[in-house]
């Protein structure tokens, strides 16, 4: 997790020029740190990218939309992380 | 290529979903009523419409890589470059790379080709999502019928 956080950090710090010592694990990328869809989109490319998998954007805004999910689950830092280790340790399984 | 209805692209010449690569060709045309103000006395294609026709090139990738269940809707350009002037009458060798397909967007790397030299290239990001509307979808397989798509491939694909 910790590995990943940093990893993401650093994307997103780098992508949408915020200073990486305002991310932190609690932080919601979308409230707190502010990231528009747009720059959401460069940053699941470059989290796809360095993670070699594919973050299931469709399928979480769905969720979102539908009331099935809050965008706390995949938008907090640390739970964003933890989805990212998920999807990780299921491409090696 | 019809500059203003946006009709790009006169065909497209290869498409190959193996290695998601396409190429498309297009002549500027002769004349055209934004040639009046782009520029008097000495027309030139706009960047934007060259933009324009790498998007367009990279969309029918993005189509025919989707089975035209998706629609590909511009979202970015980045290291846009135009290196030439394009005059009328100039012909348009286009081409892309899906660079990556992602989870509702996807990434191209595009550029144009006059007379095999480069003279513009851009990464271009998509959003990519089911289409909107039927009309839309109707008009698009019309249209890849004016461009000769190879609809062979994709069901060979």
């Amino acid at each position: 997790m910790s590995s990943t956080f940093d990893t993401v950090a650093k994307i997103i710090a780098e992508t949408c020029d915020i200073p990486i010592e305002t991310i932190t694990p609690e932080s919601h990328a979308i409230n707190d740190l502010g990231i528009d869809s747009l720059d959401f989109l460069d940053i699941a490319f470059a989290i796809d990218k360095a993670f070699g998998i594919k973050l299931p954007l469709e399928q979480w805004t769905q969720e979102v939309n539908d009331g099935k999910a809050t965008t706390e689950q995949y938008f907090v830092m640390k739970n964003l992380c933890a989805r990212i280790d998920e999807l990780v340790a299921a491409k090696g399984a | 290529m019809r500059l203003e209805y946006f009709q790009l692209l006169d065909r497209i010449v290869e498409l190959d979903l193996a290695n998601r690569t396409i190429r498309t060709e297009a002549t500027v045309p002769l004349e055209s009523t934004i040639f009046q103000g782009h520029f008097p006395g000495y027309p030139l294609m706009p960047g934007v419409l060259l933009l324009e026709t790498m998007a367009q090139t990279s969309g029918w990738l993005i189509i025919a890589l989707t089975k035209f269940e998706r629609m590909p809707f511009l979202a970015a350009f980045k290291e846009a470059k135009l290196r030439t002037f394009i005059p009328p009458g100039t012909k348009l060798s286009a081409s892309a790379k899906l660079e990556h397909e992602g989870s509702g967007y996807a990434v191209a790397q595009a550029e144009i080709r006059v007379d095999g030299k480069v003279t513009c290239d851009c990464d271009i990001t998509f959003r990519v999502v089911h289409f909107p509307a039927p009309d839309l979808k109707s008009y698009m397989q019309k249209e890849a019928e004016r461009l000769q798509f190879p609809m062979g491939a994709i069901a060979d694909g």
